[in-house]
């Protein structure tokens, strides 16, 4: 769309939208950056760091499942394989302190490396195979971490203990989940406006069409599953060492591929911001939740029904269907005024012929 | 002489069904040569072999002398070998310009680019403007192609197939279900590519256009090659008479 509107309104044009676009997104990091030091309240920066954790998470989920089109129900295998990853080196290393954060990098690694071959088997069918395999293999993993040999089993494995006041902790998990959060989300921007994104889309919207084309569906959607998995990697992995312990129910959680992707189609799958709103609002609601029921159960239906409500009423997600809102609300103010001159023309026609 | 394509005695079978057998051709470089045969004859099937979609049981495809037998879609198309699809396939939720870009990447100038560069430098930007003026869609540039009609569809599908400049276009029915005058901005468009040597092999039902627009006409039947000449003389030709008239009913119902 961008490129378009760059077409018809000149270069002029599309220098005021980026310098807008530009001043938007160097506010909203100043908000978030500033946050921490306006509320210090423990419980709502707890909630703070989670949401910023799944803000990546989200980013990371769309910048495979969103620009493809193929659904992934299986990238809690990444978060996992990130946390599990951190944690047996921490424990096999006996690395204790700050220095478990020099592990970070190989989370997503871990996970990247994991990703190729989950790639290559999942990504050779489409559709409703492709989200059924996901699943399987997600069930897999969790299988291996309560079974293998090294995962500690249903004892999980526990972070390096940190010495922080409960204050700081929180402050620096902020900034850390924030880096990481800024990071995918900007990727994801990069990537929607790259060739290698406009490849992505072109995929799904018709995969052997863009193949006729000279598309190399195959390595751009490992690239795309690969990238993607990485950061979801890397999410687990602070996750793992901000929560403290990690259990093979809680790393390979099915909620967390639900609520991932359940965050992309609220704000609007295959858009850089949509997946990024979507988390900021949904995983506060529901860590509120959390601690206004007890009943554990009953917030999980409500996120079910949220998201059976938003593949109802919103199925392309709150961003495309507020942004066509604004784009038709444009057309009509434009059209009023030529509108207005013609029919003052027509009348001047009228007046002139006999 | 020299052929751009040539298809040497292909075999194809679905299950039980053979839909070609022994089919050879040969498109001359330079030429508009047409593909026409009753629905079920095997055209499609042929250009999904050639273009890679379908993979052959037997016989050899060959793209300016090298054989491109059984290669993917993507490898066959980087060959120089664009092709539309009966049924228009465009990217709906991509803009008109965007559609454009998803083949302008693929240009072999040789030259690397960085996957994560913005899509479209100014050269494919400002060739892909040319091409949608060329085809008289540039106004529509902005839009979703979603947002197309069905004839601007087809000048979509066609522009962005031209975008790599293949030296063989396959057009798979570019006149079918548009209006007159459509089908003779379509008409002129080729006659204009092919003008500046580009090579057309043209699947198409309407007999005005391809008696109108082709240098040779190549007649399939039962998924083999029964007759191929010029037009004036395929169209007296005996055997294409009883193709259409003798074992079809209604050659003009349906699809293929």
């Amino acid at each position: 769309m961008n490129s378009g509107l760059a077409l018809r309104e000149g270069a002029g044009g599309l220098r005021r939208v980026l310098a807008l676009r530009g001043g938007a997104a160097v506010l909203v990091v100043a908000v978030f950056a500033a946050f921490p030091l306006v509320i210090t309240d423990q419980l709502i920066t707890t909630i703070a760091v989670d949401t910023l954790i799944f803000v990546a998470a989200a980013a990371a989920w769309n910048i495979f499942s969103g620009y493809s089109g193929y659904i992934s129900l299986g990238h809690a295998v990444f978060f996992g394989c990130g946390a599990y990853a951190v944690g047996i080196a921490a424990r096999d290393w006996q690395i204790t302190g700050t220095a478990e954060f020099a592990l970070l990098p190989m989370a997503a690694a871990v996970a990247a490396a994991i990703a190729v071959p989950f790639g290559l088997i999942a990504l050779r069918v489409r559709r409703h195979t492709f989200v059924v395999i996901t699943i399987a293999v997600f069930f897999i993993f969790q299988l291996m971490a309560f079974n293998l040999w090294f995962t500690s089993g249903t004892n999980g494995l526990a972070a390096p203990f940190l010495l922080w006041s409960p204050t700081t902790f929180n402050d620096r998990f902020y900034y850390l989940a924030l880096a990481i959060a800024a990071g995918a989300a900007g990727l994801s921007w990069l990537i929607r406006g790259s060739r290698f994104g406009l490849q992505l889309r072109a995929i799904r919207d018709d995969e052997d069409r863009a193949r006729g084309l000279g598309v190399r569906a195959m390595p751009v959607k490992l690239a795309a599953f690969v990238i993607s998995g990485a950061i979801t990697g890397l999410a687990g992995a602070l996750w793992f060492f901000f929560i403290g312990q990690v259990l093979p129910q809680s790393g390979f959680d099915p909620i967390f591929d639900l609520t991932v992707a359940l965050m992309a189609f609220l704000g609007g799958l295959g858009t850089v911001s949509g997946p990024v709103i979507g988390a900021l609002i949904l995983e506060p609601a529901q860590q509120y939740l959390n601690l206004q029921i007890t009943n554990n159960y009953l917030s999980q239906i409500l996120l079910g029904s949220l998201f059976l409500a938003v593949v109802l009423f919103l199925p392309r997600g709150a961003v495309p269907t507020i942004g066509e809102q604004i784009t038709s609300w444009r057309a009509r103010q434009a059209d009023r005024a030529p509108a207005s001159r013609a029919a003052a023309a027509a009348v001047l026609a009228k007046g002139k012929s006999p | 002489m020299t052929s751009a394509l040539r298809v040497e005695g292909v075999a194809k079978a679905f299950g039980g069904v053979q839909a070609l057998t022994g089919c050879s051709l040969d498109v001359e470089e330079g030429s508009v040569t047409g593909l026409i045969g009753p629905n079920g004859s095997g055209k499609t099937t042929l250009f999904n072999v050639i273009t890679g979609y379908e993979r052959v049981d037997a016989g050899d495809v060959y793209a300016g002398g090298r054989r491109i037998t059984n290669l993917p879609p993507q490898r066959v198309f980087a060959l120089g070998i664009g092709r539309t699809f009966q049924l228009t396939r465009i990217f709906p939720r991509l803009t008109v310009l965007e559609n454009m870009l998803v083949a302008a990447q693929h240009r072999g100038d040789g030259r690397w680019r960085s996957p994560l560069a913005r899509a479209g430098g100014q050269a494919d930007r400002r060739r892909a403007v040319e091409l949608l003026e060329f085809t008289g869609i540039a106004g529509h540039a902005a839009a979703l192609a979603d947002t197309l009609s069905y004839g601007q569809r087809k000048l979509l599908e066609l522009a962005y197939v031209l975008v790599a400049d293949p030296a063989v276009v396959l057009l798979d029915e570019p006149a079918g279900g548009v209006n007159p005058s459509l089908i003779q901005h379509i008409a002129a468009r080729i006659r204009d590519l092919n003008a500046d040597g580009r090579t057309f092999l043209i699947v198409e039902h309407n007999m005005d256009f391809v008696m109108g627009l082709c240098d040779s006409v190549t007649v399939l039947d039962y998924g083999t090659v029964v007759a191929a000449g010029p037009p004036a003389v395929v169209r007296e030709d005996p055997r294409v008479l009883d193709a259409y008239l003798g074992t079809d009913a209604d050659p003009e119902a349906g699809d293929d």
